[in-house]
């Protein structure tokens, strides 16, 4: 079998902050022990959620080769990130591309919006000739239902902020890579335009076979696109598993607690309870050595204190939590 | 109970605050930027009212215009508001500086962010005290910055800290304990909750809930979050392209959009209930500085029929406490003839 387009390994990011007046040096563990695989096929929408701070956007930047690894590996079709050389980098970066977090900052804004075109164009030598190009970009523009003659020559503050994004897309259309890491797209847009921008993540995944790592911390849109979900929690997976398994039926108290504060689109079905905040002093002691949810947990046992608990199975299809209230269930589920 | 209830609809039924074709322009070397368009809107007793609309459609300009805080090259153009009897937009200055805060508060889009990072926690909220009330006495300063802190959530611990010391949802309380700290008769929240994480976000928005009606103060929410409006507010005003096309109660709104964009709005409201085809609007949006002539609306309408295109339709009142602005329906609320209502939603 060939191996996996993408796949994460063990990976483990910590920064160590420098201290200074009044802080104490101190290591702070982005990510841990963080394991992912893509598969070429079928191409798939992972969805990464949890709140800031989480570790989202630490493996977004790890996935891009921004910044390396404490330990862990990253291969892409089974080579190590780490070892490329400056060729084969050039093709991961084409083959795994981001789309930004603030779709205004990544465009200059003294440049018309076709530059952003001609210079992915130029960079990766995608086209022979200027006439090339030009049905290229036409090509890509259509794709996310957009027309040449009305942003090409635009400036970015010309357009409307899901302009700006569908541009983004038809970017990422043109240099066709395997995977794209799309931290927040659709975090600044509104409603109406939101969806459009969905909707070319699935065309993108269903027509051009680019599967996406969607890191975000809204659980609705993850569920409208999304095939799988991890939910971060102070960089260590809570639970994954199916998008549909994870958000109808979550099973880690932390999950539970974030489905449940996601506001229903219902005037008819308001909040019922009262939830509070942590005392941050807590969280700050908060124990290095078991489990990161503890301070928070309404359903914390003594044990969860001692070790980090594992990913549990909780039906044999792929749902796993990690939660000492499901290991007596794992053992249960029916070895596959 | 049924008592309570009746002040309560008593209450309501007075207004606090009334919008009369509020205009304001951004001036640009191309033209002036048409923000809100002459908008009308009533405030009443109690209530609150959220404002809804994609980015750039005007809500943060119109809530600057209801405060007189339009900065150059902004200006007010035209229109009226009324507080409590008393017309703003032509009250000389230092009439206005007296009623503002006391009266009128804002919570600016991104205000944890520009909360002053030189400043312990509690001087924050002094300062914005002693700058419209004079001189305090220090003690008496000090129970009622923390009766605040009890207000809105806050540990007494974070009295004498810094801003960067504090979460987010605790920088964002702060700033709304900063809000209610005169006692205002209305407050504007400008997206006070959008850039939190979900859980904070709750935690925020229940807490302003809660302080909104512990001081039975009325409140303006601006947002575009149609969930956490469906939680929070009692009648929703959708914006679109400086102008308001469509105010109603959020039950009606939720259950029967009348305006193609609100319709628009409220199908693409993602939800964990089911999984749903996206929807996609079609079309541009003009020019700020060159709007059609016409509905606002027809570059990007469905059903755009010809005399949408000469025509600005009114915001005007269809059904009970229901107003649209949109050529497609008759005074009863009915839609004009030859047209299909399936395809409407
Ligand atoms: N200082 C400014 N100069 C020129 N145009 C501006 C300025 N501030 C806002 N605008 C324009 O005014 C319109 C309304 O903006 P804004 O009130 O911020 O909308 P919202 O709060 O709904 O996002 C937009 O077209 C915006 O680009
Ligand atoms: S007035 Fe005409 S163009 Fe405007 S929203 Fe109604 S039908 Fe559409
Ligand atoms: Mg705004």
């Amino acid at each position: 079998m060939a191996p996996p387009v993408l796949e994460i390994r063990n990976a483990t990011k910590v920064y160590r902050t420098s201290g200074g007046f009044l802080s104490p040096k101190k290591e702070v563990v982005a990510l841990q022990d963080y394991s992912l695989t893509i598969e070429k096929e079928p191409a798939s929408i992972t969805t990464i959620a949890g709140e800031s701070g989480s570790g989202k956007t630490t493996l977004a930047n790890v996935v891009l080769g921004f910044t390396p690894l404490t330990s862990g590996q990253i291969l892409f079709h089974g080579q190590d990130l780490a070892t490329m050389n400056r060729q084969q980098l050039l093709n991961y970066r084409r083959n795994v591309q981001a789309v930004f977090q603030d779709p205004f900052g990544v465009y200059n804004p003294f440049y018309r919006i076709e530059h952003v075109f001609d210079t992915v164009i130029h960079h990766f030598k995608l086209a022979r000739s200027g006439s090339q190009a030009r049905d290229m970009i036409e090509d890509a523009l259509n794709v996310v239902g957009l027309h040449g003659v009305d942003v090409l020559r635009k400036y970015p503050h010309q357009l409307s902020g899901g302009q700006r994004q569908r541009i983004m897309m038809a970017r990422v259309y043109l240099i066709k890579p395997e995977v794209i890491v799309a931290d927040e797209p659709v975090s600044m847009v509104d409603a109406s335009l939101r969806a459009a921008i969905l909707e070319a993540m699935l065309s993108l995944r269903d027509e051009l076979g680019v599967s996406f790592l969607y890191i975000t911390h809204d659980l609705s849109t993850a569920y409208q696109v999304g095939d799988k979900i991890n939910i971060l929690y102070q960089g260590s997976v809570a639970e994954t598993g199916t998008t549909v398994q994870v958000i109808d039926q979550p099973q880690h108290p932390y999950v539970q607690l974030l489905v449940e504060s996601v506001p229903a689109p219902d005037p008819n079905i308001k909040w019922d309870t009262e939830i509070e905040l942590p005392d941050e002093e807590i969280l700050r002691s908060a124990t290095s050595t078991g489990c990161r949810f503890y301070p928070r947990c309404p359903q914390r046992m003594d044990r969860c204190l001692e070790v980090a608990p594992p990913l549990y199975e909780i039906d044999g299809m792929g749902h796993e939590a990690a939660c000492y209230l499901y290991e007596d269930e794992a053992q249960k589920a029916p070895a596959i | 109970m049924a008592e309570a209830s009746g002040q309560d609809v008593q209450r309501r039924q007075r207004k606090v605050l009334e919008v009369r074709n509020l205009r304001v322009h951004y001036e640009t070397p191309t033209g002036d930027v048409i923000a809100v368009a002459g908008i009308d809107f009533d405030l009443y007793d109690g209530e609150t009212l959220g404002l809804v609309g994609e980015s750039g459609s005007g809500k943060s300009t119109a809530a600057y215009g209801i405060l007189k805080l339009v900065q150059p090259p902004g200006r007010i153009v035209e229109g009226n508001v009324v507080l409590d009897g008393d017309e703003l937009v032509t009250m000389n200055d230092s009439n206005f500086r007296q009623l503002r805060w006391t009266k009128l508060a804002l919570i600016p889009q991104g205000a944890m962010n520009s909360l002053n990072p030189t400043m312990r926690v509690h001087r924050q909220i002094t300062d914005a005290i002693e700058a419209h009330e004079g001189k305090q006495d220090k003690e008496e300063l000090r129970q009622r910055v923390l009766d605040l802190f009890r207000m809105v959530g806050l540990p007494q611990r974070l009295y004498n800290m810094f801003p960067h010391e504090l979460s987010g949802g605790m920088k964002q309380r702060v700033c709304i304990a900063m809000g209610i700290a005169l006692h205002p008769t209305v407050i504007i929240a400008d997206e006070s909750t959008s850039a939190l994480d979900v859980v904070v976000q709750r935690v925020v928005a229940q807490t302003m809930l809660r302080v909104k009606k512990a001081l039975g103060v009325s409140m303006i929410m601006i947002g575009h979050d149609m969930g956490l409006m469906a939680q929070m507010v009692d009648r929703i005003a959708v914006m679109y392209a400086g102008k308001l096309v469509e105010v109603s109660p959020v039950e009606t709104i939720f259950e029967d959009p009348l305006h193609p964009y609100s319709q628009v709005l409220i199908e693409s409201i993602p939800s964990l209930k089911e999984r749903k085809p996206l929807k996609i609007t079609e079309g541009i949006t003009h020019d700020p500085r060159n709007p059609p002539p016409g509905c606002i609306f027809q570059l990007r309408c469905p059903f755009v029929m010809e005399h949408c295109r000469s025509e600005a339709p009114p915001l005007r009142e269809v059904k009970a406490r229901h107003q649209v602005a949109c050529h497609l329906y008759n005074d009863d609320g009915s839609l004009i003839e030859g047209v299909k209502v399936e395809a409407a939603v």
